[in-house]
């Protein structure tokens, strides 16, 4: 028998639930080997528009970015004139910051001095001259492990009842992993769907109500713009937001990581706290705030880098003393997600040498969202069986499936959610990964499917091709 | 919708059936003045907080680093002090110390962060294959790309490769690897897997005294306890079993041991433990039921003669099936250390031995909450494990480049130990390997009385003092434990040779002068 067997397992870790999608990915991945060693199928190749990688699905890194991260790696390349100028000064000026020189140092454990100050610098243009202090940013190895810190300090085991944490659905599953990793209790809340998933305070409050019994309601997580809905909260909806999280004393997680990522024709990008800001006192001061940024999404894309941050705001000058001891068990954030931070906040201006190709590379990134968005909307909301809200930001489209009884009975006697299903069999028999809509939460009955939109426009206008064809096969043999 | 589908825990927990019959925990209500508004108290206060965060201490970046880092602020501000720089020798980093990088793992990195210089000349082929064949297991061939949570396939096939050539042929399986953010991450997750229970039921965990404080803080952190067995400093900082056994029996009083972390070659204390001792510790643990964490970063770095580095994973299958099918075991390496330094890239992986497979896919699942380790550090680590061999054109630079980096190490280990045992009042033993001085300090009885006004442990007054004098920053003994009534500090010995003997000159004269002031 095991000295360590699963009895003796952490509860709070046996109490995460997986994934639903570790059996799709897997078998994605196993079509791919299938196909390389010849086997026959109706289709050359996987799509995967499943992730949240636009990279792993076509989408180039910003040439400035990687030029200075490769100078910064192996600092000859600095005194060598294949790169242009600006790369090099920047390559320069970042390891001037570095201890030794060096990317291979470890930094202080709330990131590198300069770097802080320069997000602080970014956030303030961003919210039109707000004050934000460097001492008040903590950096991270992504993004998760910042909203997992700030979890840590809010959720402890010491009462009767769980700590609570108001959830969007849908969101993302990794939140509500970490959520429940820690012993915390996930309280799902639904957005409107048929108002282009738009938050409505009304459902907040019905919620609180609800779960006040069975636990104690502390913070409240809000992603804007959403993931997976691509929607783009209004200044009205944030405020009304933040008046409640007031009202209620609840800690305010604002996610913000896809705030590069707006393409609605007249809409804008407001963060939480410019907009609690601008409501002046009391709130101005009181609402406790942590907002999160990351180099994953945007037009830098750099999943892999690792490179995150947090500002924290309003928060107890007692409390603020320990956040540091949190963050001290990482010892430093990864240096090359660090330097990214910097890049994507202080990217080349018009009259730089590295300008002109990187302008073009934001506005292809830009145009290919703007292309897919519509393209989606135009060929989804055609599909009989499928609806779609209109996304205005964000990288993902939720397309709600209207499955019929048929294929909701195939999918019950199966013993599998049937949109997790519908995306296994879409993966067989047309070769395209999407996200079923049970992982990232839903309301009861409904059914979705999650599609990356930052993908390259033919890639994309092929996966619609295999929907569609698969979707009206699938109508005929279930109807 | 069904509430207890979303408020959900595993089915044998009490919590559930507390959740429904429990009163609400009373929240602080906020002070109101009469008008309504007024002084609130805040969401996240004191009160509210987990607890646990408090007891949460890593020395290594502790005050007094934070005292280095101001007095480093007002150099710059150009106010006068006996001293021109400040010396970090506190924290295990060789990059900041000046080592330079390796050449190989440099270029081989920078062609995968911007591939276009595939095409520049001056790349060696070898890097070039590398960077080509590390691409092609990236997502879109791109570092930006998310890995799988368990680190990039081939990179664990490498690593795996790696551990079996170093341990004689022992096979190793990859799917037994997992890529970490540096070596901190796989063990801070190993601890949270293990750690379970309340009160006497609490998780226990062995760790030697002195140890490296992640582990302190992490336990402090899960509300685990710890679990101190102490080195003995007069036998080297060896390991003796029985001292193991005292703290096993004496800890199940009040908890429920579990797991039994050794550092080896140790930090801070650099003792390279014997195969024998190993074998005993293997055993022990076998006895007690114990999950065995072999911390072995620093398994590149050993000086001493007669000393060598035993995997725990080597010794245990040469123990024989009656060990090496049952007692559970995972070790960990990392980027940081050894030859290479590589801290700031954050890449490391842990090897897991006979885990229970049930338990093995809550680890799995544990590790996909974070997503996945950076991929730099990834492609740094293939590099680490699957070096230039002989035949290649890069391998006359890389093997100049690691002798150079072990033995200058090596040269400034003996160096300290023999400066320091010039000292009266400060006595070291051999640094075997690692990267760390651990030595004794004689402290005058005024000096100790003076520390006890202040507030402060005797070798943290003595450290601050030497920080204000000489700029030299070192860790007090006190932050890694030591038994009661010794002192010690840990310096690193990786400044630059001139540089150290400066700083240990420098030591010597504060030392003479401490105990004549305090004498």
């Amino acid at each position: 028998m095991s000295f360590l067997s699963v009895r003796e397992i952490s509860p709070k870790v046996r109490s995460i639930n997986p994934t639903e999608l570790e059996p799709l990915v897997k078998r994605a991945a196993q079509i791919k080997t299938e196909l390389t060693q010849g086997v026959r199928k109706s289709y050359k190749d996987v799509i995967d528009v499943c992730w949240g990688d636009p990279h792993r699905g076509g989408v180039k890194p910003l040439t400035f970015v990687r030029q200075v991260l490769a100078a910064c790696m192996y600092p000859q390349l600095i005194h060598s004139d294949k790169l242009p100028v600006d790369v090099r000064r920047r390559a320069q000026r970042l390891l001037d910051v570095c201890d030794g020189e060096s990317v291979g140092s470890y930094t202080a454990t709330a990131g590198i001095p300069y770097i802080r100050s320069n997000l602080a610098r970014f956030i303030s243009r961003r919210d039109g001259g707000v004050p934000s202090s460097p001492e008040n940013i903590f950096l991270s190895s992504g993004s998760q492990i910042s909203l997992t810190h700030v979890l840590k300090l809010l959720i402890h085991n010491q009462a009767s009842l769980p700590i609570g944490v108001l959830t969007p659905m849908s969101t993302y599953s990794t939140f509500k992993m970490a959520v429940e990793g820690l012993g915390g209790a996930v309280i799902p809340y639904y957005l409107e769907e048929e108002r282009g998933w738009e938050l409505r305070v009304e459902e907040l409050r019905r919620v609180l109500r609800e779960f006040k019994d069975v636990c104690n309601p502390v913070a409240l997580y809000v992603i804007n713009p959403g993931n997976p809905t691509g929607h783009v909260q209004s200044r009205t909806s944030i405020e009304e937001v933040i008046r409640f999280a007031a009202e209620e004393r609840l800690f305010l997680m604002a996610d913000e990581v896809y705030q590069d990522s707006i393409f609605g024709e007249d809409t804008e990008f407001v963060s939480y706290k410019k907009v609690l800001s601008e409501m002046g006192p009391p709130l101005s001061h009181q609402v406790e705030l942590a907002s999160f940024h990351s180099v994953s999404k945007g037009f830098m894309g750099e999943c892999g880098l690792r490179g995150g941050y947090v500002e924290l705001v309003n928060l107890d000058p007692e409390v603020k003393k320990y956040i540091y001891n949190i963050f001290l068990t990482d010892s430093s954030p990864a240096v090359t997600g660090q330097l990214a931070l910097d890049l994507m906040v202080n990217p080349p201006r018009p009259g730089d040498p590295s300008y002109p190709v990187y302008a073009q590379e934001i506005k292809t990134i830009k145009a290919m969202l703007v292309h897919n968005m519509s393209r989606v909307l135009e060929v989804l909301n055609n599909i009989p069986g499928i609806s779609c809200q209109p996304i205005t930001g964000g990288a993902f489209i939720l397309p709600r499936l209207h499955l019929p009884q048929g294929a909701v009975r195939k999918a019950e006697e199966l013993g599998m959610q049937p949109d997790l299903w519908y995306c296994k069999l879409l993966l067989e028999e047309a070769g395209v990964c999407v996200g079923p809509g049970c992982e990232y939460g839903q309301k009861e009955g409904t059914y979705h499917i999650r599609l990356r939109v930052l993908t390259p426009v033919d890639t994309m206008e092929e996966v619609l091709r295999r929907l569609k064809n698969f979707h009206l096969n699938f109508l005929k043999e279930f109807s | 919708m069904n509430k207890r589908h979303y408020i959900r825990n595993s089915s044998q927990d009490l919590r559930l059936f507390r959740w429904f019959s429990a009163k609400q925990c009373a929240l602080p209500t906020p002070k109101m003045t009469e008008n309504g508004l007024g002084h609130r108290e805040k969401v996240l206060n004191m009160n509210t907080m987990n607890p646990n965060v408090k007891r949460v201490e890593y020395a290594v970046r502790g005050p007094i680093v934070q005292r280095a880092v101001q007095i480093e602020k007002e150099l710059k501000e150009g106010v006068k002090k006996p001293f021109s720089e400040v010396i970090k020798a506190n924290i295990g980093d060789a990059h900041a110390m000046g080592q330079k990088p390796i050449t190989f793992f440099r270029q081989v990195v920078a062609l995968c962060a911007y591939p276009d210089l595939l095409e520049d000349n001056k790349f060696p082929d070898d890097a070039k294959n590398r960077a080509r064949r590390i691409l092609q297991s990236c997502g879109g061939g791109s570092l930006g790309a998310y890995s799988a949570s368990t680190g990039i396939e081939v990179i664990r096939q490498d690593v795996a490769r790696y551990i079996e050539k170093r341990d004689g042929g022992i096979p190793s399986n990859p799917d037994n690897i997992y890529l970490s953010t540096g070596a901190s991450d796989a063990i801070v997750t190993m601890l949270k897997l293990l750690t379970s229970g309340e009160g006497k039921t609490r998780s226990g965990v062995m760790i030697s005294i002195p140890q490296y404080p992640l582990y302190s803080a992490a336990l402090a952190e899960l509300a685990a306890v710890q679990i101190s067995y102490y080195l003995d400093e007069d036998k080297c900082w060896g390991l003796d079993v029985s001292e193991l056994r005292r703290a096993v029996e004496a800890a199940r009083e009040h908890c429920k041991p579990r797991a039994l972390c050794i550092i080896n070659p140790g930090n801070p204390t650099g003792q390279v433990q014997s195969r024998q001792c190993i074998e005993d510790v293997i055993r022990f643990a076998a006895e007690e039921r114990l999950f065995l964490m072999a911390d072995e970063v620093y398994q590149d770095n050993v000086y001493a003669e007669g000393c060598q580095f035993h995997s725990f994973k080597k010794v245990l299958f040469e123990m024989g099936p009656e060990y090496s099918n049952t007692v559970e075991l995972a070790s960990f390496h990392s980027t940081s250390k050894c030859y290479m330094g590589e801290c700031g890239f954050r890449g490391g992986y842990m090897e897991v031995i006979n885990m229970d497979p049930q338990v093995k896919l809550q680890l799995t699942k544990l590790v996909s909450v974070r997503l996945c380790p950076p991929i730099p550090g990834q492609v740094l680590l293939d590099l680490v494990v699957n070096p230039p061999r002989p035949d290649e054109p890069s391998y006359a630079t890389f093997i100049k480049e690691r002798t150079a980096n072990l033995e200058i190490l090596a040269e400034k280990a003996k160096l300290t130990e023999q400066i320091f045992n010039t000292v009266s009042g400060i006595r070291c033993n051999p640094v075997q390997g690692a990267m760390y001085t651990f030595p004794r300090l004689t402290l005058p009885e005024k000096a100790i009385a003076a520390a006890k006004e202040k507030g402060q442990a005797p070798d943290m007054f003595y450290c601050m003092k030497l920080l204000e004098e000489t700029g030299i920053c070192l860790v007090p003994g006190s932050g890694f434990g030591q038994r009661d009534g010794t002192h010690h500090f840990r310096m690193t010995i990786l400044p630059a040779t001139e540089k150290l003997k400066i700083v240990l000159e420098n030591i010597r004269a504060f030392h003479k002068r401490f105990t004549e002031e305090f004498s």
